[in-house]
């Protein structure tokens, strides 16, 4: 219930942003590939998200340039992410939690 | 002055440290660890290898004894996992029975600080005495990784030593360091955000020309392609397999011909009489049969190894999570299972890095339907006495493809269970929380010879321990079991039909007979309990004391190649790909699951799926044949 909330929140965040020019704010799974970007929120799913607190400990934290590199070949799942120096491997329902800024090219 | 504190350093020099190795995963920990304590064991280099307790100790220059604890890699000392609860605990004095270390040596990969270094920092607000060690300081200064090292000591309030571990003095400069008598405690942590923390040091200490190493990403590019990465572990499997049969070939044979002559010469210098039948038929016969299969299973390990130490595993993980899931495991669950085809065993153990908790309970359950080496030892005697020995398409041995079916169905079956058991969570409404994968991909590595070396001698040395140990003396027990009583004269038939074995094969019968199984098959299952390739051991010695010219007694394949239907054979295959045949993989899935309960639902299901398997099979054979 919670997410699809948030999805409709990022959906109209989309359609503003983009009307008035500034860098859009996408979901990961919805970044393109080799696309830079900067994570601009880390959203939990509920109080104690154990999913959300481990992406903070993995660097998924604010202003972190990201980068999703590959995408599995079944349903493109999960995403491959370069953040910092080090490759993750997250299943598209983690990705959705991490927001980000595509830089604008 | 000087005699007493000469004394007193001396006493400070005998007074053994205990240090721990505390690090992220895949920051070259455990290399770190044998180069240290010289200790004989596995170097991996995928996420979360070292899964057991690992202590080794060494002797410092000063002459102070070091204990060596290598705890399991963690990303945080908030755990999510059963390793990184341990890490957790040890770190902070909480574990029940292992003592806390004098000092803890945090390994951080010094290409990789951005990660590691958020760690360093969470370790120091313990408050213990600590020394940082820069592992794969060579790596870093290939890439250009330039850390201005003193500073970065000054800013953090801790000794660091640079390290190498793949080199023979990588660790000079960590020794030296834990030589010295005092022990540095780190100062009171700011009370601060640990990511900017760690973004300060980066820019203040370390210049890095690019993220990421541009081999890696010329290879992702290829091995993480929907396509080509697909195509390219298909290819990578079925030629591990092929080679696992047709390339050990030569050596198996060289090994089989030795073990001929050296029975016939027995034969030929002891006097007759039961000594002979018992190192002949029995130990000869029986514990010589399995030393043939050793180069296989080399072969095999040797295949996992190289994959293992080059990074390709989570990368092999990555491209079948999707499907993974879909069966109701987990892409994680491929190390495990991978494992699982050199023995289940270390496949099950490996199964603690799976932090979701039915992901690992699947993964545990199907783990024995992976064909671990000891069912080809059984495989391959059936294989080469029944499926001619000929070319498919030209190029493609129909022996080498039977053996790929085999390992085929147990992969298959093993997705069948776990997506049953998907199923049934799912009715019972246990799918609420989310399953988690979170996988870091390390960067790729050339496979170090020393190291596969290392791993490859052990495997060898397990097994040549098992021939002379477990498998030896079953034989042994076997062969008495097989010759009393002792047929009275003038019984017909051969004299094993008479004794303890040949009355307990024969009652067996009454539940196998459905399935095919004569009585001397039934025979070798009771001590193929104990290891899979016993059941040849036993076959062998069995049949060595049922056949009456004792220079036959030393070829197991001719013999029941001659005296089986095919449908018996296929219906041995058929058990073999499910029973779980091996009360070692039993118990250990007991002490993982800390539960009889689990461990009596997968030998009940798996000995379920051998009869029913082999009853189908048998069946359908005989009505073809």
């Amino acid at each position: 219930m919670r997410r699809n909330w948030h999805i409709i929140e990022i959906n109209s965040h989309l359609e503003t942003h983009f009307e008035i020019g500034f860098d859009p704010v996408y979901q990961l799974t919805d970044l393109p590939r080799n696309t830079n970007a900067t994570i601009s929120e880390v959203v939990a799913h509920s109080a104690h998200d154990p999913i959300a607190v481990r992406l903070a400990e993995l660097g998924f934290v604010q202003g972190e340039p990201v980068r999703v590199v590959a995408k599995g070949p079944v349903g493109g799942d999960p995403l491959l992410v370069q953040i910092g120096y080090t490759r993750f491997a997250l299943r598209r329902s983690e990705a959705a939690r991490v927001m980000v800024n595509a830089e604008a090219a | 002055m000087s005699a007493p504190a000469a004394s007193l350093s001396s006493v400070v020099a005998a007074a053994p440290l205990s240090i721990a190795l505390v690090g992220n995963p895949n920051c070259g920990k455990t290399a770190l660890f044998n180069r240290l304590t010289g200790s004989r064991q596995k170097v991996a280099n995928y996420a979360g290898v070292t899964v057991e307790r690992k202590e080794g100790r060494f002797l410092a220059p000063s002459g102070r004894l070091v204990r060596v604890l290598d705890l399991p890699g963690a990303y945080s000392l908030n755990a999510t996992s059963a390793d990184e609860a341990i890490t957790r605990d040890v770190c902070l004095g909480q574990h029940a029975v292992e003592a806390r270390p004098d000092l803890l040596v945090c390994v951080a990969d010094a290409t990789n600080l951005r990660l590691h270094l958020r760690f360093v920092l969470e370790l120091m607000r313990i408050g213990r005495p600590m020394v940082l060690a820069l592992n794969m300081s060579d790596a870093a200064a290939r890439r250009g990784i330039l850390i201005d090292r003193d500073k970065l000591s000054r800013e953090l309030g801790i000794p660091i030593v640079s390290t190498v571990a793949i080199q023979r003095d990588g660790v000079r400069d960590l020794i030296a360091q834990l030589d010295n008598a005092a022990l540095p405690t780190p100062p009171a942590p700011r009370d601060s955000n640990l990511h900017a923390d760690v973004r300060r040091l980066l820019a203040d200490c370390v210049t890095m020309p690019r993220h990421t190493a541009s081999v890696d990403d010329a290879l992702d590019r290829v091995v993480l392609h929907p396509v080509w990465g697909l195509a390219i572990l298909a290819l990578l499997m079925f030629v591990m397999f092929q080679a696992v049969f047709t390339g050990a070939r030569p050596f198996m044979d060289g090994i089989a011909s030795g073990m001929q002559m050296f029975g016939a010469w027995l034969g030929s210098a002891m006097p007759a009489g039961p000594l002979r039948s018992l190192v002949q038929d029995g130990i000869v016969a029986g514990a010589g049969t399995v030393i043939t299969f050793l180069p296989q299973i080399l072969l095999l390990f040797l295949f996992i190894l190289v994959l293992e130490e080059s990074g390709y595993l989570p990368r092999a993980a990555f491209l079948l999570d999707r499907l993974m899931v879909g069966a109701g495991l987990t892409g994680r669950s491929f190390i495990p299972l991978l494992s699982s085809f050199a023995c289940a065993i270390p496949g099950i153990m490996a199964t603690r890095t799976i932090q979701d908790r039915r992901d690992r309970l699947a993964t545990i359950l199907v783990a024995p339907l992976m064909t671990c080496s000891a069912r080809l030892p059984v495989y391959t005697l059936l294989i080469a006495a029944f499926i001619a020995d000929r070319k498919v398409w030209g190029f493609l041995s129909l022996q080498g493809l039977v053996l790929f079916a085999l390992y085929a169905a147990g992969i298959v079956s093993a997705l069948v269970v776990s997506y049953t058991m998907k199923l049934w969570r799912h009715r019972r409404g246990h799918e609420l929380e989310e399953h988690a994968l979170l996988l870091e991909l390390p960067s790729y590595r050339i496979p170090h010879v020393f190291d596969v070396a290392i791993g490859l001698w052990e495997r060898s040395w397990i097994f040549l321990r098992r021939v002379g140990t477990v498998i030896l003396s079953l034989t042994v027990v076997l062969w008495f079991l097989s010759s009393f009583p002792a047929a009275p004269a003038g019984f017909s038939g051969p004299a094993i039909d008479y004794s303890l074995a040949g009355r307990i094969g024969h009652a067996m019968q009454y539940v196998f007979a459905p399935i095919g199984f004569n009585w001397q098959i039934c025979i070798a299952l009771i001590p193929g309990l104990a290891a899979r390739e016993v059941a040849v051991s036993s076959l062998a010695t069995v049949y060595a004391l049922s056949t009456s010219a004792d220079q036959a007694a030393t070829q197991l394949q001719p013999l029941i190649a001659a005296q089986w239907p095919l449908a018996t054979a296929l219906s041995l295959l058929a058990w073999y790909v499910f029973a779980p045949q091996c009360l070692s993989t039993l118990a250990v899935i007991r002490r993982e699951t800390n539960s009889v309960k689990t461990m009596a639902i997968a030998a009940g299901y798996l000995f379920a799926l051998a009869y029913l398997a082999s009853l189908v099979t048998y069946q359908i054979a005989h009505a073809l044949a």
